[in-house]
């Protein structure tokens, strides 16, 4: 497996999971987790996702999802797992 | 390895909103093998030792960070002291030759800068270090992304008050733009990523990547959020703050130093603040309790600082190196400027902060008819707290022609508002007119 996380945050309206989530599938990546919140109207979405057998790399599925993001007014961050692994573990 | 959100929110709140980044990855190469009796055969041999270097640098970092999602803010070359290969050429005339090609080097393959433009000076001054003090000013004057020091003093040899001398008079024939790439340094590690204190040390091997991280604002955000805590709960808070920061560039060189086919060498472990609002030292420092930084309490709060920094990020990296304190450059932190400005960040309160910190005097703005005694002066001053608190500091000062007191100055860029404090009320001194080195202290005979 090759993780990376997706953030998505924004203003919370119709679409903003379908439309992530498009750009996943498309591209055969694999959501193995997923958190989602909305606070006084802000969305808030986390999920781990497996790019191993996806057909872009993370340079360009980022590209892609931050596109998606503008159109959805929503602001997206893609980052690797191994970012996490070293400043959350010891 | 499953992570809770709070856990994955954390660190993205600290990528995302509190401009945590990796401040330099600095690719430091041996140049030696390029010493040649001529200039124009020095000049090919770099040219064919460097450009492989060179040309992969920019491409390996942006690689890293577009797999990351991790900004790494700039990407530095770091060549040995250009000094040792001026020993056989002996003309200052070569030294601004070889600093034109650096800075054309840099230019073309989008290397942002390139240290090392250096010699180490604290016992004498070598036939090179005198080519090369003969021509720095004009090398610098003439160059965009050249950085060097002159190393003037250390534990070992003591200070070489000539050597300040002629320092001093360098800095004063500086353009302000130039001044913000040298330095005075004493006891200078051989693996400084951060500029303008990198260049290749005589022990490393052939090219190794040192790195330089930021996050000031990640430790910001943390004593903000502790108001009443005791200063133990603080200090850990910091510490863990820390940790986290330098695992950061402890992944990044790991994945450059990769990429690039080289050695990995050390993480400098200081939170390095820049101009941008949010990534400030001085504004920790602040948030811990100051009215404002200068005030009684500073050097208390940064020795504070800066101990958790250096016992957290420890253990982040598998090797520390650099400078690895805390860093209070006045320009390069928006309030760090601001202070100074107003008045409450003086020469002498800055002396006394440098006892517990790794910067000494950096991006302190000073009117440029201010005479040679003094700088020379505050250098010396400097240079003794280094030698005989036996660490690494350094004397950065930029000459503001025209200007006085509590003038601002915008350097732009990573460099800032430069604010010009008030240098002396004295103007001819006659102690740094005496010749000679002054012995080392008693820091030398521990050593044995």
């Amino acid at each position: 497996m090759e993780l990376v996380v997706v953030s998505v945050l924004g203003a919370d309206r119709v679409g903003i999971v379908a439309g992530i989530a498009s750009v996943l599938a498309r591209h055969n990546a694999n959501i193995v987790d997923i958190s989602q919140t909305v606070v006084r109207d802000i969305f808030s979405m986390i999920m781990v996702v497996d790019i191993s057998k996806a057909d872009v790399d993370i340079s360009q599925l980022r590209r892609e999802l931050e596109e998606e993001g503008k159109r959805l007014g929503v602001m997206v961050g893609v980052f690797h797992i191994d970012v996490f692994k070293y400043m959350q573990r010891i | 390895m499953r992570f809770d959100p709070r856990e994955i929110g954390e660190v993205l709140e600290m990528l995302v909103f509190r401009e945590l980044d990796i401040r330099a990855v600095t690719l430091s190469v041996n140049t030696l093998p390029a010493i040649r009796p001529n200039l124009k055969d020095a000049l090919d041999a770099l040219s064919h030792l460097l450009e492989p270097y060179a040309r992969r640098l920019r491409p390996a970092a942006e690689k890293v960070a577009s797999k990351l999602g991790v900004r790494i803010v700039t990407v530095r070359l770091a060549v040995s002291p250009t000094s040792i290969m001026l020993e056989p050429l002996g003309d200052a005339k070569a030294a601004v030759e070889i600093a034109a090609f650096l800075d054309e080097l840099a230019g073309r393959h989008g290397v942002d800068m390139v240290g090392g433009f250096s010699a180490f000076v604290h016992g004498g001054v070598s036939r090179g270090a005198a080519a090369l003090i003969e021509g720095l000013a004009e090398a610098l004057n003439s160059t965009e992304r050249v950085a060097g020091f002159l190393n003037a003093a250390s534990t070992m040899t003591g200070i070489n008050l000539e050597a300040v001398r002629r320092a001093a008079r360098i800095v004063l024939s500086l353009k302000p733009h130039a001044a913000a790439r040298f330095a005075v340094t004493a006891n200078l590690p051989e693996d400084v990523p951060f500029m303008p204190g990198a260049y290749h040390g005589l022990g490393q091997p052939d090219a190794v990547v040192n790195i330089a991280v930021s996050g000031p604002g990640v430790i910001e955000a943390v004593v903000r959020s502790l108001p009443d805590a005791d200063v133990r709960t603080l200090h850990d808070a910091i510490k863990r703050a820390a940790f986290k920061i330098t695992r950061l560039g402890e992944l990044v060189g790991r994945e450059v130093a990769k990429e690039l086919g080289v050695a990995f060498g050390a993480v400098d472990l200081s939170v390095a603040p820049s101009p941008k609002v949010g990534d400030s030292v001085a504004a920790v420092l602040e948030a811990m309790g100051l009215p404002r930084v200068g005030a009684p309490g500073s050097v208390f709060a940064l020795a504070l600082f800066t101990d958790a920094v250096k016992k957290g990020g420890a253990m982040a990296a598998s090797t520390i190196g650099g400078l690895s304190g805390a860093f209070i450059p006045v320009s390069e932190d928006a309030v760090m400027s601001q202070a100074a400005a107003e008045g409450a960040i003086t020469l002498d309160g800055l002396k006394a902060m440098a006892a517990v910190c790794n910067t000494g005097l950096d991006m302190v703005g000073i009117p440029a008819d201010v005479g040679p005694d003094v700088v020379a002066a505050i250098i010396a001053d400097v240079m003794a707290l280094a030698v005989h608190l036996d660490k690494p500091l350094g004397v950065r000062l930029i000459p503001v022609p025209g200007a006085r007191p509590g003038d601002i100055y915008d350097l732009g860029g990573l460099y800032g508002r430069v604010a010009v404090v008030d240098a002396s009320r004295y103007s001819k001194i006659p102690l740094v007119a005496r010749p000679g080195t002054a012995p080392p202290g008693v820091e030398r005979l521990k050593k044995g």
